[in-house]
């Protein structure tokens, strides 16, 4: 697969959010206002590539020379909870700017489902390192693509009057649902 | 508040029904919920996760400082997904392959994280259990539902375990399976549905 597909299928096509399910719970607990929809997209972005990069490493480099495969899981959800860890002190210490920025959304990112689907993802779909970098990058964009469109639909949404059983979440996955529509317009592109 | 292990038990399955009520473990809930097999498999799965984890934390509750437990419970929770794994790949391998990438998922489901923070790490061993089976009987009933629906309407079929499947079409002849609705969006709108639906009977 050419990197152009890549980049097309890993945003649009197999969208992290919308195609796959990985994520959703940021997905609908941050996307109530554009500015934390905006942090915590960046925040993925920012954890995401790393992740993706060091977790690959991590397999290929230790886990398959020492025949440790069956330890992948437990491995990448160490390496992302540290990495995590070590990225919110670094950012504290050397650029505060951003790390008010991310603020919060930092720690959550453990146990977004996003991050370790998406490392998962690039060992079991066998990428190269390349690939799986490319992959990575693309589908944190996808992620905040699809978070930030979300979070401008739902900030109308607060203004509109939905019908009470409706409200809140259970509004914001239909909606959610038609998001997931749209993108499904670019199945079979790829 | 002495509660009984029947009420730890029974609020699982209503009052803090997890996908639901608790809108946590969403993934999951989403993905793996084109059939009712599925959603059953994957609910069972998580429930042995839950439990075991409950057990587990709840045993080392004086050992692990509080500094260190969210690490404590992702370790301990990662170790019994592993075993999860492994035995499915050995012994339900069609599923296995049909769940995917949500098996490894099970770690960083916000279900099973809130529980050991929220209760097994405050409680006994028992009650932890009561607990743990509850969420997790009611974490599997939801999935189960929610995979019968999408199932039955978009499929026009209901299987359970291979042999005990029932064919819609046989009743209706003029039937016509709503796609929409196994596809990815349906899940968005089937589980938006649910929620409405819960809260309205949750009002009386």
């Amino acid at each position: 697969m050419g990197y152009f597909e890549l980049i097309i299928s890993c945003i649009f096509v197999n969208n992290i959010l919308l195609a796959q399910f990985l994520g959703n719970c940021p997905f609908l607990g941050t996307s109530k206002k554009m500015e934390t929809a905006v942090g915590m997209a960046m925040a993925v972005v920012f954890v995401l590539v790393l992740a993706g990069t060091i977790t690959w490493l991590v397999y290929a480099y230790i886990l398959v020379p020492f025949n440790l495969v069956y330890l992948r899981t437990i491995a990448f959800i160490v390496v992302i909870a540290s990495l995590v860890q070590f990225v919110e002190m670094f950012l504290k210490k050397s650029i505060p700017a951003l790390y008010a920025g991310l603020g919060i959304f930092l720690p959550l990112i453990t146990t977004n489902c996003a991050v370790l689907g998406v490392c998962v993802l690039n060992i079991d779909k066998e990428f190269n390192f390349m690939q799986a970098l490319v992959a990575s990058f693309m589908y944190a964009v996808g992620f905040g693509l699809a978070l930030v469109l979300f979070a401008g639909a739902r900030e109308r949404i607060l203004l509109a009057r939905v019908p009470k059983p409706f409200q809140d979440t259970s509004i914001g996955l239909v909606t959610a649902g038609l998001f997931s529509l749209a993108f499904f317009a670019f199945q079979g592109m790829v | 508040m002495a509660k009984t292990l029947v009420q730890e038990f029974t609020k699982g399955l209503w009052n803090e029904l997890p996908p639901f009520r608790l809108v946590l473990g969403l993934c999951p809930t989403l993905g793996v919920t084109t059939t009712m097999e599925n959603g059953l498999g994957m609910g069972v799965a998580t429930t042995f996760v839950l439990i075991c984890g409950n057990i587990l934390v709840s045993l080392l509750r004086n050992i692990i400082p509080p500094k260190v437990r969210i690490a404590c419970f992702i370790i301990v929770i990662a170790s019994f997904v592993i075993i999860v794994e492994l035995l499915m790949q050995a012994y339900t391998y069609p599923l296995f392959l049909q769940l995917g990438v949500f098996i490894p998922l099970i770690v960083v489901n916000c279900i099973l994280l809130g529980r050991a923070e929220a209760f097994a790490y405050k409680n006994p061993v028992v009650p932890s259990i009561a607990d743990g089976m509850g969420i997790g009987i009611g974490f599997t009933l939801s999935l189960g539902a929610l995979g019968a629906l999408r199932e039955t309407f978009g499929k026009g079929t209901l299987t359970v375990w291979g042999d005990m499947s029932y064919n819609f079409m046989d009743v209706f002849p003029s039937f016509e399976p709503f796609a929409f609705l196994v596809k990815a969006p349906g899940a968005f709108v089937c589980l938006g549905l649910m929620l409405c639906l819960l809260n309205i009977m949750g009002k009386k």
